[in-house]
This record gives structure tokens, sequence and C-alpha cells, in this order.
């Protein structure tokens, strides 16, 4: 009944680390960063990664037995939210939270010389889930039968995010048993990769899996067991990331209000734009909030924390497309051009809204909570 | 009852209190114009049980739970604050006492008021003896507030004040009002406002009431004509006024986004939708996807309210932040109403119908996001001070 009580603001040390954040990614992974990249054709940057890795990013939620920083899930969202403001490239969510919570499930052993790496920036993760069109972990054809002692998995996966580049891939499968996650080298024989042309540049693949042997000691664990926390754990922080998201693009947006002229005055003394770039702020500090409680909920509660997280990443999704479709309208035809910034936050936020459930996604599960 | 440090005990002391205390009739969650024990020297009791809920609640600083004690509060910091309200709502309990006093002329003299004028004032609102209401509009001041044109003639010993407020909710009923007069007229406008203290049981002030949209009248015209006021009565320094009212601004807004009664009053959504169910058991989609919406804001708003106080726990004030929060609240409340009344249906049309008082209460909240300064002036001051966009707001 007396659970530890929920303090809805930054710790001083919270505080210090999304500073220190902030500094490190306005110089290492400013938005031209990203550009840089996409226009090179790439959609990783190891060294970036490497540094991140140092100062601990990769073992966020890694334990410090394993070399990890064990910082929790709110300083996860943390970090994730700065990287969104400048929508910084890496595999954070991937391998640092999904495949991170995912391997701390097992408690056998097995999965420990694999955190190390994690936590030491030498191991990347994909998580494949995907199927359909939409978000719904429920759904899986790719299928495991028996073989010996070990399984053969064949089916496809789709929209596996880092998926291309990943070392390995924790991939889900239906079994005779019911869901399992199975954790297999990225270059095992059978697995075949696509890369897609992903509309905001980063890694995505699809992956097909033609007869891939696994052993037993590759199969994690049931899908509820491993895969559900580390969904919760990615939804959150991917929530996160898009409140950074939204901080970036309104960011843009009210320093273009305060400095473009017409009728020889700055737009932002229009009351129409002044209305609606208020409105905006209030959404974001509402999914601010909403975001920061998800993060102390996966902190407090895990298994609890279904609602908070859903309201996160409900509200985040319906931030983001507000904040970047307004961006893009109050800068006018500048808002449209590729040299300009806005357009990589839109296109960012169109994945981040479909990544890991949509709005309507989360809308029934909270639905469902709450008897609606 | 001394109140326990510790929020474990406290919760179990409090719990224990309620169960003890609270009366069986004020356990049903009530919280409407009708049902609300708003106090004062006037005040009515609807039963023994409201008498006895507010004696109770009084005697021991639980209708301002978060006052000091010498000035009738209960001492609570922020975590059992939050005990409080968790344990009230776990048995349904209605607030014992709510009024302008304790929303807004309390924070207002907490923070302005001289020693003496706490220890004068504050007790019998904690005690719901003195029922206040609040004196700002004018027919030519309302969302341009600081142009009151309310005047304080300077008698030596005190002021006569003549002048007119409207909108002045309640004034038929309250005992006292705190009012913007001006004190200086040749000074700008936002510098010759004080903000005083107005017995209004006395012959230089008269009032009558208007009736709104939902058949209530619970506001009036207030008229003054030389009514005095000793100047001990001012709240602050002469002519500082403007200060107090944006200071108290801050808390009413709070207040009416939902921090003072929750958001989420009445009955849960996802019951009221099961009735507007046919007999397939087919909730109309629109209706449900509204109901979702409107529940994945109203949770997050509620968390947003909830982190605003650890805010100002932590030492800040909310300040123009407050605006936000009305904002958001109050065009929530409206969405939420509307909803109920489609749910409703028919059975919702007649004021006295099968949804109670439903029409009525859809009605008032039309004025949320007017009363405590409109949705656009929040927007206003969101954009002007938050935001640094210059220019018309
Ligand atoms: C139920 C209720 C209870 C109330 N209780 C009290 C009370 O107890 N005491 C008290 O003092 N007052 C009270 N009020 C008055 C309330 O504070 C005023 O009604 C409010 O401040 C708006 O003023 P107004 O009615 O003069 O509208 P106006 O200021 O004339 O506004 C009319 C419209 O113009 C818009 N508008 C005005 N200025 C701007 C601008 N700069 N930019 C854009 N739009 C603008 C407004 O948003 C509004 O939509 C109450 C009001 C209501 C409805």
């Amino acid at each position: 009944m007396t659970q530890p009580m929920i303090k809805l603001v930054h710790s001083e040390d919270e505080t210090m680390l999304a500073d220190a954040a902030r500094g490190f990614l306005d110089g290492a992974a400013p938005v031209s960063h990203l550009r840089g990249l996409r226009d090179a054709g790439r959609s990783h940057d190891p060294d970036l990664w490497g540094e991140m890795a140092r100062m601990g990013w990769a073992g966020v939620l890694v334990p410090e037995t394993h070399g990890g920083a064990d910082m929790g899930h709110a300083a996860a969202g943390i970090l994730a939210a700065q990287m969104g403001q400048t929508l910084a490239v890496s595999p954070f969510l991937s391998t640092a939270v999904m495949a991170a919570t995912a391997l701390r499930q097992v408690a056998d052993g097995r999965t420990d010389q694999a955190l190390r790496q994690i936590a030491a920036g030498q191991r990347t993760y994909a998580l494949a889930i995907d199927e359909g069109r939409k978000f719904d972990p429920g759904r899986c054809d790719l299928h495991a039968v028996r073989e010996g002692n070990g399984y053969r998995l064949s089916g496809r996966k789709g929209f596996v995010v880092d998926g291309a580049l990943a070392d390995r891939v924790l991939v889900q499968a239906r079994t005779d048993d019911g869901l399992v996650v199975f954790d297999l080298p990225a270059g095992a024989e059978g697995i075949e990769r696509r890369a897609r042309a992903a509309i905001d540049s980063r890694d995505s693949a699809d992956i097909t899996f033609d007869g891939v042997v696994a052993t037993g000691d590759d199969l994690l664990g049931r899908a509820d067991q491993v895969l559900r926390p580390a969904i919760l754990a990615g939804q959150a922080a991917l929530a996160a990331e898009m409140t950074g998201l939204v901080a970036g693009a309104f960011g843009m947006t009210v320093g273009y209000l305060n400095e473009r002229k017409q009728f020889g005055v700055t737009i932002g003394q229009f009351q129409a734009l002044q209305h609606r770039a208020a409105h905006l702020w209030c959404e974001q500090e509402v999914t601010a909030a909403a975001v920061l409680n998800a993060g102390r909920q996966m902190d407090a509660a895990p298994q609890d924390a279904a609602l908070a997280v859903s309201i996160a990443k409900a509200r985040a999704t319906a931030t983001a497309i507000l904040a970047v479709s307004e961006g893009v309208q109050m800068h006018g035809g500048i808002g449209m051009t590729d040299a300009f910034d806005m357009g990589l936050f839109m296109k960012r936020a169109r994945v981040c809204a479909e990544w890991l459930g949509d709005y309507s996604y989360h809308a029934e599960i909270i639905g469902n909570i709450r008897g609606i | 009852m001394q109140h326990a440090q510790d929020p474990a005990l406290f919760r179990s002391q409090l719990r224990q209190w309620l169960l003890d205390n609270c009366p069986e009739q004020m356990r049903d969650g009530q919280n409407t114009e009708d049902t609300i024990c708003w106090g004062g020297a006037g005040w009515v009791f609807s039963s023994p049980a409201q008498q006895q809920w507010l004696e109770r609640a009084a005697a021991v600083g639980l209708t301002v739970p978060t006052w000091p004690v010498e000035y009738g509060g209960a001492g609570l910091d922020r975590a059992r604050e939050k005990i409080f309200y968790e344990e009230m709502a776990r048995i349904n309990a209605r607030l014992p006492l709510q009024s302008f006093g304790i929303w807004m002329l309390g924070p207002a003299l907490l923070h302005f008021g001289s020693h003496a004028q706490k220890l004068h004032y504050l007790p019998p609102i904690a005690r719901g003896d003195i029922r206040w209401c609040q004196g700002y509009s004018e027919p030519g001041a309302g969302s341009d507030l600081a142009n009151v044109q309310t005047h304080a003639e300077d008698c030596g010993d005190h002021w006569q004040v003549t002048g007119q407020k409207i909108w002045t909710s309640y004034a038929d009923k309250a005992d006292w009002i705190f009012a913007l007069v001006r004190t200086d007229r040749a000074a700008p406008k936002h510098r010759g406002i004080s903000f005083v203290l107005i017995d209004m049981n006395q012959p230089g002030v008269t009032t009558r009431p208007i009736k709104l949209i939902s058949g209530a009248s619970p506001f009036c015209e207030t008229f003054f004509d030389g009514a005095k006021v000793p100047k001990a009565q001012i709240v602050g320094e002469e002519n500082r006024g403007w200060d107090v009212a944006k200071y108290l601004l801050t808390h009413e807004r709070q207040m009416i986004s939902g921090g003072g009664q929750g958001l989420q009053g009445g009955r849960a959504l996802g019951a009221i939708l099961a009735d507007t169910a046919g007999p397939e058991g087919r909730i109309d989609p629109m209706l449900r996807a509204d109901a979702l919406r409107l529940e994945v804001d109203t949770l997050a708003t509620g968390m947003t309210l909830e982190r605003y106080k650890d805010i100002s726990e932590s030492g800040a004030e909310v300040g123009d932040a407050s605006a936000m929060l009305k904002y958001m609240g109050t065009e929530l409340n409206k969405r939420r109403h509307e909803l109920l009344m489609t749910a409703g249906g028919l059975d919702a049309l007649d004021w006295d119908g099968a949804m109670g008082s439903a029409p009525a209460d859809w009605l008032r909240t039309k004025a949320n996001s007017i009363e405590g300064g409109t949705s656009e002036i929040m927007l206003g001051i969101i954009s002007r001070r938050v935001l640094g966009l210059g220019g018309q707001s």
C-alpha cells in the first residue's frame, strides 16, 4: 500500500545528467550529424556509439555487476530525450534500453556476457517483432519448430529497427508452447537482411529467417517474461525521445517566430500564431509530465507500469505530430525545404509515432485498463 | 490530534480518524454546487452530517491541510497532503469545506499578509465562519482587469469606496469581499490599484443577483456607495495591489484547473458509456474514441497538476505556468461535459431528468474557460511571458 512517493520533478543528479548529455550531444551529434550521415548513405556512426558507451549510456540499464551504470528508466528517458532533441543517431533504444531489459530478465547467467558487451558498447542488438502493417506483438507467424535439442526458425520480420547493422537479433517466434524469444547472431546462416530506405534515414530492415538453426541456449525465454518488459521499457524511452524531438522542433519554431518579419513586424507578434504556439507549449508540458511519470513508474514497479507507459506514448505521439506539423506551417516555404531541419524532425516523428504502437494502440490499452 | 510526521504512520492515523469522524452521509463523493459546504455567517447546513463533518475536520486543521497550524491548518507537507487526498478518495469523502477564502484569499494572505492579518483572517476561513467573495471584474474591466475604476477616496484612517463590480460569484451570500480598488487615478493603470478587504455587512454595499444560462444565479452585481474600509484592511502596499491580484490569480487558476477538486469528479467514463449500449451491447465507436482521447488527456493532465505541485513544493513558484494548467484543465472539463451530454442523449435534455443535474453542470462548465481569465488570455500570458513573443497579446 505505502508505495514510495513518486516525485514528478527532476532530482539534482538527473538535471546534471541532462545537462552533461546536452553538452556532449551539441558537440558530437547536432542535427547536422544526422544530415551528414544521411547524405553519405550511412545510418549508424560506430564512433559516436563508442563515445556514448564510454559515458555509460550503453549500460544505462545494465547492472553494475556486469559493468553497467544501472541508472534506471527515468535516467534512460532523460538520455533519450536529449538525443531526440537533435535527432542523434544511435542504437540506444534497441540495444541499451530494450535488449538490455530483455536480457536482464534471464536469471541463469546465460546472458551475463551479452550484458557486459552491451555496456561496453561492443555489441548491438535489434528486436525483430513486427510482421504486419501495425505494431502488434501478439501477432507472430514466424515459427520455431523443435529439431533435436534445438529449433529451426522460419518466417519474416519487417521494420526491424537497427536490423541491418546490429550484431545480434532478438527475435520473437511462435512455438507449440507459445511465443518465445531467441537471441541469435545477425549473420547466422539462413538469415537474410534487407535494409529499408526509411524516411527518417535510420537503420531499419526486413529480415527473413529461412530454416535458421537455434540451440536450446539461444532461447531466452517466454515472450511475456522477456519481451514484454523490454517493450514497455522501449515505449517509455521512445516517448521520452519524442519529448526531446518536440522540444527541438518547438525551439526552432519559437526562434523563427521571433526572427522572421512580415508586414513590418516579427511574425510572433501575430496573435493567431502566438496562441497556436502557446497551445503547443501546453501540450508539451502535459506530455512531459506523462513521460516523467512513466519513467518513475518503470523504476518503482515495472509490472504495474503499463498504464503509465501507454499514456506517455499516446501523448508523446499526438504532441510530436502536432509539433512538427505546426513547425512546418509556421516556417512557411522554408519549412518545406530539404536544406532546413524541420523536415528531418517531421520524418523522425512519423517513424516514432508508429514504432512500438501508435496512438490508437495505446489508447486501446488504456481503455482496457480503465474499463472504457 | 497531533498529525504524525512519518508518512506511513500519518496514513494509518488518518485512516482511522476518517473512519471515526467522517459521517456516512458525507462519503458519497458528491462535489456539485448544491452539495458543497461553503460556510459563512449565514450558512444553512444541508444536514447535521454536513455540519458535523465541517466541525470535526476544522478542529484538526483538515479543512486547510497545508496551512500552518497557527492559522487553522494542519501544517501538512506535500507528501502527507497527497496521502490526505488519497485517503479521502478511498472512502469517497466529500471535502468538508470549500471556499474562495481557501482557494484564493488564503494563499494571498499567507504570502502578502502581515502576521496580525493572518491571525485575524485565516482561522475564520479555516473554520468556515466567514465566507469571502472576489471583487475583481467590473463592467469595463474584464480581461483588461487592470482597468478597474472602483475608486477608494482617502479619508485619513480609512477609505470610502465607490463603484461597481460585476460577475461577483456568491456576493449575495458572502460576508466579506476582497476587492481591487483604484487608490491613485493619476498613476499608470497597474500602479494605482490596491487590494483591500471589505466588510459587506454595511450600508454602502449592495448586491443584485444575475441569472446564469444554467438557471442558477450564483453571481451578482456588487455596488459600493461610500463603503468604509479601515486602512488596516489593505493587503500589501498601497498602489501595489496588482502584485497581490496577480499572485492570487495564479492560485485561482490552479484551483479552477482541477487542482482543487480533481479532474475526474463523478462516475468513471467506462460506466457512463456502458449505459449508452443498446440491446446488442454496442457502444458508439465515435463516442468511445472521444472517451479514450479524453481519458488519455485527463490522466496526463492530472500528472501535470501533480508535477506542478511537486515543483512548487521544491520551492519554485508556479507563476505563469498556472495559465497553462488553467487552460488545459478547463478545456478538458468542457470536453468531459460535452461527452457526458452526448452519452446522456435524450435523457440529458431535461432539468430534472434521468441524468440529474447533468445539463446544469454542463452549462456551468462553459464558464470555466472564462472565469479567472479566459482561455485566450491564458494563451496570451504564455506566449508573452513563457515564450517571449512580443506585440499584441
Ligand atoms: C461563472 C463566472 C463566475 C465569475 N466569478 C467572478 C468573481 O467571483 N469575481 C470576479 O471578479 N469576476 C468573476 N467572473 C468574471 C470573469 O473573470 C470575467 O468574465 C473574465 O475575466 C472575462 O471578462 P469579460 O467577461 O469582461 O470578457 P471580455 O474581456 O470582454 O472578453 C470577451 C471575449 O474577448 C476575448 N478577449 C478579450 N481580450 C482579448 C485579447 N487581448 N486577446 C484575445 N481575445 C481577447 C476573451 O477571451 C473573450 O472571448 C466570473 C465569470 C463567470 C463566467
